[in-house]
């Protein structure tokens, strides 16, 4: 058995290149459409916890159709559908805007979760030492949201940059893309593979790993550990 | 007796078809310690939850001085700064330690200096036994040292008036005395209270006055000498009889 793993390393050392710039490609657009996606989960979990009338059941629709349809089908109502009601836009902005659309509501959901964990009782007893709503939500409700939403923030963020394999569809030169490109083009399946698998790696380990810092962090913060 | 200080007229408080307060009439005078008492689901909590508006009413009217309290106004907030509240469930916030539990309205809210709100509340957690406390977490204490805590969080933010609903109902028997003694400490200074409570023994050496209250309506009002000893109504004495078990033990002995 040599120790080359069946792996041709000279390809791969020729592939390496290649994949560094779809990988920049995936990073910029996956964190562009995660923090959008955070803004927007940020509003839709305000207006539900607050149950501002009117803009609460515009978001229950939204949540329910953002989450209930694959990033793919969204996508491509995005790239081909849209076009044809006169807005044009570039596939990059495609991916972001899909991705943010996407992973609106799942970030709305982990902050509603948050949001609904803190007992109501917490804000009476801010208003009662005369706080007014914001005081309450910024010095009462938001720290202790935080740290019990933070788990399902951390799951999503993973979540959506792994969805960004799905872009290879609207035609986006990401990790998945050129994996496939190569495929097609020189057969060296494995070697194309191997290295898809090691640069997902390399973007969504440190997030794992900073995650669960930042978790044990605010926990300890949280509730005084 | 001092000044009025809250005015409480002709309130109603409903919850759909059921009528939690009646009609309900209450002048509290400065220094005044006045104790609510009354069979559960008699409207007692309800009664004071209104006086700070985290319950909106449907009729009648509240007022601190001149001032309307009303959910939805403007000087709400600023009305209720001179309103300070305990709850059964000590409502402490989790997050933040002793101090800044005690510090956070002070500073955000009366914008008062962090050096100035800390001497004081370490001097008042000091007088509750609770200075070496002031770092802790709000679950490294128990129930009686939090419901000391709250007690001072109120006081830091100088209310007129202090409402305490059945801040000994959620303790362990043998801390409901060391939040009593907090609260007849309060008493004995002079600062105006409403108290809602079950410790009957603690409503007779503390209230100025005494009030029953019996499906939402005030059903009796008297000193504590008078309603303990010799109650009006009926309805007080069948209440005031689920109390008196003890009583009857050591009067048989006295007899044999």
């Amino acid at each position: 058995m040599s120790l080359d793993f069946g792996l041709n390393w000279d390809v791969i050392a020729q592939y390496i290149p290649l994949y560094q710039k779809a990988a920049i490609l995936t990073v910029k657009l996956g964190v562009l459409g995660v923090l959008f996606a955070v803004l927007i989960g940020l509003v839709c979990a305000l207006v539900q916890y607050y149950k501002i009338p009117v803009l609460k059941q515009i978001t229950a629709v939204y949540i329910e159709l953002s989450r209930n349809t694959p990033l793919l089908v969204q996508l491509f109502f995005i790239y081909y559908g849209l076009p044809k009601i006169g807005l044009k836009i570039s596939a990059s902005v495609c991916g972001v805007v899909g991705l943010a659309f996407l992973g609106g509501s799942y970030m709305a959901e982990a902050f509603r979760s948050g949001l609904e964990a803190v007992e109501p009782i917490q804000t009476e007893s801010a208003y009662s030492l005369g706080m007014n709503r914001a005081q309450t939500f910024r010095y009462v409700i938001l720290p202790q949201a935080m740290s019990v939403s933070v788990p399902a923030f951390v799951a999503n963020v993973i979540f959506l940059l792994k969805e960004t394999s799905v872009f290879s569809a609207v035609s986006l030169m990401d990790l998945m893309f050129t994996a496939k490109d190569l495929i097609g083009l020189y057969y060296k399946t494995t070697e194309a593979l191997f290295l898809l698998v090691v640069f997902y790696l390399i973007i969504l380990l440190p997030v794992s790993i900073l995650g669960s810092i930042v978790e044990r962090r605010i926990r300890r913060a949280g509730f005084g550990d | 007796m001092g000044e009025p200080v809250l005015h409480i007229e002709h309130i109603t408080k409903k919850y759909e078809d059921h009528t939690v307060l009646n009609d309900v009439n209450l002048t509290v005078h400065q220094g005044e310690v006045i104790v609510i008492i009354g069979p559960s689901g008699c409207g007692k909590s309800t009664l004071l939850r209104c006086i700070n508006a985290l319950e909106p009413i449907q009729g009648g009217e509240i007022r601190l001085e001149d001032k309307k309290i009303e959910a939805g106004s403007k000087e709400l907030a600023a009305i209720r700064q001179k309103i300070g509240m305990v709850f059964q469930s000590y409502e402490l916030f989790p997050h933040l330690t002793v101090l800044d539990n005690i510090l956070l309205a002070p500073m955000k809210v009366q914008k008062r200096s962090r050096e100035e709100v800390k001497k004081e509340a370490l001097t008042l957690l000091d007088r509750v036994g609770l200075k070496d406390r002031a770092d802790s977490y709000p679950r490294q204490l128990s129930g009686g040292q939090k419901q000391r805590v709250a007690i001072v969080r109120a006081l830091c933010m100088h209310p007129e008036i202090l409402l305490f609903d059945e801040v000994t109902a959620a303790l362990d028997p043998e801390m409901v005395r060391e939040v009593l003694d907090v609260m007849l400490d309060l008493a004995s200074q002079g600062r105006t209270m409403l108290i809602v409570t079950h410790e009957m023994s603690f409503a007779k050496a503390v209230a100025d006055r005494v009030i029953f209250l019996d499906g939402g309506k005030i059903a009796e009002e008297a000193t504590p000498k008078e309603f303990f000893e010799h109650p009006k109504t009926e309805r007080a004495k069948q209440f005031l009889n689920m109390f008196t078990f003890e009583d009857a033990k050591t009067q048989n002995t006295e007899n044999e």
